[in-house]
């Protein structure tokens, strides 16, 4: 399955799980739920940290293996 | 009612609850653009109407209730504890309109825990610019609560806030006793039957959380856990399937009042401003390069545009000195005020154009949203250092001063990179350090441009002293990973708000509220040093002062006038009090090229490095040459005579030996009691003194041996 550190900049996804519990806490609070649309926005230099544009409403940064544990669809 | 109603400002990060309170109470918090700029409660007074004021309790922001950082913490001690002297009569939920669904998410908890509450829907013209059309008047009926709408940052809509808040005052609130999940009646039943009646919610807020709150011992932990036990209770499960649940509600009630016209028509995301200055900012090289630029304009600013008003001040406290030496009668006490304590607030104030300048950019990076662009693209670098992102922010504000930067790291989640970065800063150059370093540099650099005539030498100087210090910090903390093991994981889930003009006022006020600290505190410290080290360079144990004076004369009977009063005061000096102390360090200072004179200047900026130019100039006016009147401390210094070669005592062997011991040294008091306060332990400040110390100690050492 796929998961949000795989996606290139400008792909979309939606995000269906999560494989970190702590994480998962903190990321549903700021309104990554599954269900909620995600797009690739912004690469750090050296392609971490990532950037990404929760449900076209406001912009989360995060590191790579953060994103790894958001699992998504490809849209 | 007789006792004055506290309200708290409660909402994420960023939503601008800072700068409402601003409006409010007419008082000026540090507001930023950028998550985590409050991490203390402050508390002011607003004038609800004429003769009625109400306490208003700024916090800091939080996503939720369930806290995941210290800084977040605080505020649920606060929210989950009636008793707490804290505890808000009522609280006004700050909400960026712009982002309404997640700032709901933490109005319907703090609605729940019985508290009476107000929504205020901030950042309205962000909305609007953004294609939001919100439906407040249904939005209040949805939510059976009162709504305002404000823009915090230009003061707009506090009428209806005022009347919001005092509706919710008179009015009886009616608090929610569903829980947002169901749990099992005897769990609420026995978390009550142990710690008392309280909202649902609230008991089960403390079930989850008691770890985190204060107002429960460890005899209470216990039974909590044996309650969650007996009970299969998870706290994680229930917090996430709460937040989902919340989030579905709130879903359907923006839904009904909020609509967006950009996206009525097609699914093509509108390009804002922020999209594209991020195009260029968060670039893999030119985000860099920008970066570097902005850094360097800043020490170019600081070292050659402030000279111009510095070279006035400098040349104003000279001629005032002079005036007054020419006025008043030849005495003690005249020296006392000209060369002591008058020479030791010019000292002081010869440095606000360079404060103004480092605290204009500081404050554009922290008002712009610049800032957090930093914190991303500089994460990776930082943790190959044990840091972490986040370190960008007090490393960048310890420029200014490691007390406040030791401070902003409350919103680092995880404790190493945390401890590292309070641990590290200190070795950032401080305001404080930047009068030693014009002195010292204006002695052993030349003051000639370089590199094409781009660059002033002094400046790229100075610049070097800066770099130092941060790739000393990033050593440091490189050596610290390795030493400190910790297991739990560091995180960097952070919020990258847009862009915002910066607000001119505000910048003006926090440039003139950082001098006036400066001026006044450093001031003061100096003032008192400077009097006291006058008392202790003119008198010595026992006659010793009186006799050397005849035992001058004695051995050069043939020395007369101006000569013979030179070699006295110096003799005095050195027999006084401030003389013994300085020969007894002497010792140990040798090895880094310094005499007894530099030795007392290092015991009196032992507590405080600001006094250190202070000291020089008391120094050496009274063991100093007599006929050089009007003489700044620099062109004193320089005039000093190395006893033992014959040759000026500040060459560039004993200069860069001193910059770099004031770069390295931990010589600040404060910084320490920061560190104890922030850590909870003597022994992070302890650690970081005796590293600091033995660094500052070693390299410049190293440093002289080579150079000399
Ligand atoms: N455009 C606009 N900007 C605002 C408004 N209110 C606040 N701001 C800006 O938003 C940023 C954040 O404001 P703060 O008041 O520091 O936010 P805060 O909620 O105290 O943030 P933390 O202390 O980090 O939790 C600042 O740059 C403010 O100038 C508003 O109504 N409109
Ligand atoms: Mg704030």
């Amino acid at each position: 399955m796929a998961n949000l550190a795989d996606l290139k900049i400008g792909e979309k996804g939606e995000i269906v799980g999560f494989t970190d519990e702590l994480l998962s806490l903190k990321l549903l609070e700021m309104g990554c739920l599954p269900g909620t649309e995600v797009i690739l926005t912004h690469l750090a230099p050296f392609g971490d940290p990532i950037a990404i544009r929760v449900s076209g409403s406001y912009t989360l940064s995060m590191r790579r293996e953060e994103a790894e544990t958001m699992l998504i669809k490809r849209t | 009612m007789s006792k004055t109603p506290k309200i708290a400002l409660i909402g994420n990060p960023n939503a601008g609850k800072s700068s409402l309170f601003n409006s409010l109470t007419g008082l000026n918090q540090k507001t930023g653009n950028f998550p985590g700029v409050t991490m203390e409660k402050l508390t002011g007074i607003w004038e609800l109407e004429p003769k009625r004021p109400v306490e208003i309790l700024d916090l800091p922001g939080i996503y939720s209730i369930y806290p995941k950082s210290i800084d977040e913490e605080l505020v649920i001690n606060i929210l989950g504890d009636p008793k707490h002297p804290d505890f808000p009569d009522m609280a006004i939920v700050v909400a960026d309109a712009s982002n309404l669904k997640r700032n709901l998410l933490l109005f319907s908890q703090v609605r729940d825990l019985g508290i009476p509450t107000v929504l205020a829907l901030n950042m309205i013209d962000v909305a609007e610019s953004e294609g939001y059309v919100i439906n407040s008047i249904k939005l209040a009926r949805e939510l059976n609560v009162e709504v305002a709408e404000v823009n915090a940052k230009k003061g707009i809509g506090l009428n209806g806030l005022k009347l919001s808040v005092i509706k919710t005052l008179q009015n009886r609130f009616a608090s929610n006793d569903a829980l947002p999940l169901p749990v099992s009646d005897e769990v609420i039943q026995e978390v009550q039957a142990n710690f008392g009646e309280a909202e649902i919610y609230r008991s089960l807020l403390w079930l989850m959380e008691h770890d985190h709150m204060k107002m429960f011992d460890k005899k209470q932990r216990e039974t909590f856990d044996a309650i969650k036990s007996k009970h299969h209770f998870s706290s994680k499960k229930y917090q996430s399937e709460e937040t989902v649940k919340r989030y579905e509600q709130i879903t359907e009630v923006v839904d009904r009042c909020v609509i967006n016209l950009n996206r009525q028509w097609d699914a093509v995301p509108v390009r804002t401003w922020t999209d594209r200055l991020d195009k260029f900012f968060l670039h893999p090289v030119g985000g860099y390069v920008f970066f570097l630029a902005i850094l360097f304009v800043m020490f170019q600013a600081v070292f050659t545009w402030a000279t111009y008003p510095m070279d006035l001040i400098d040349g104003g406290v000279a001629a005032l000195n002079d005036w007054l030496k020419g006025v008043l009668p030849d005495s003690a006490l005249t020296a006392l005020l000209t060369d002591g304590l008058i020479a030791g607030i010019g000292g002081v104030l010869i440095f606000i154009p360079q404060i103004a300048f480092l605290f204009l950019f500081i404050s554009l990076l922290e008002e712009t949203g610049y800032m957090s662009r930093v914190m991303f693209i500089m994460d990776k670098l930082m943790r190959r250092f044990g840091l972490n992102g986040k370190s960008v922010v007090p490393l960048i504000s310890g420029v200014a001063c490691a007390v406040p930067a030791i401070m902003s790291t409350r919103s680092i989640g995880s404790w190493k990179d945390r401890l590292i970065t309070i641990l590290v800063t200190p070795l950032m150059s401080c305001s404080a350090r930047l009068p030693i370093y014009t002195v010292l540099i204006a002695l052993v650099v030349p003051e000639k441009n370089t590199l094409f005539g781009l660059f002033n030498l002094q400046g790229v100087a100075l610049f070097g002293l800066y770099l130092l210090g941060f790739f000393m910090a990033l050593v440091s903390a490189w050596v610290m990973k390795i030493i400190l093991q910790a297991k739990e994981k560091s995180y960097f889930i952070m919020e990258l708000p847009t862009y915002k003009g910066p607000r001119f006022k505000h910048v003006a006020m926090t440039i003139f509220n950082s001098v006036n600290a400066f001026v006044f505190e450093a001031g003061k410290i100096i003032v008192a040093i400077s009097i006291v080290l006058w008392v202790l360079a003119s008198y010595g144990p026992g006659d010793e002062i009186a006799q050397s004076e005849a035992q001058i004369r004695l051995e050069n009977p043939t020395l007369q006038g101006v000569g013979l009063q030179n070699k006295i005061s110096a003799d005095k000096l050195e027999h006084s009090y401030a003389g013994h102390f300085g020969h007894f360090v002497e010792p140990a200072i040798r090895p880094l090229g310094y005499d007894w004179k530099i030795g007392i200047a290092l015991i009196t900026s032992f507590a405080a490095r600001e006094v250190f130019v202070g000291t020089m100039s008391t120094i050496y006016s009274m063991g100093g040459e007599v006929d050089d009147e009007n003489a700044t401390i620099k062109n004193r210094m320089r005039a000093e005579i190395n006893p033992a070669t014959g040759k000026p005592m500040y060459d560039a062997a004993l200069g860069f030996s001193l910059l770099i011991f004031y770069a390295f040294a931990m010589q600040c008091m404060s910084t320490l009691a920061t560190t104890y306060r922030e850590t909870k332990s003597w022994k992070y400040p302890l650690i970081q003194f005796s590293y600091m110390t033995a660094l500052a100690y070693l390299s410049a050492f190293a440093v002289y041996q080579w150079l000399s």
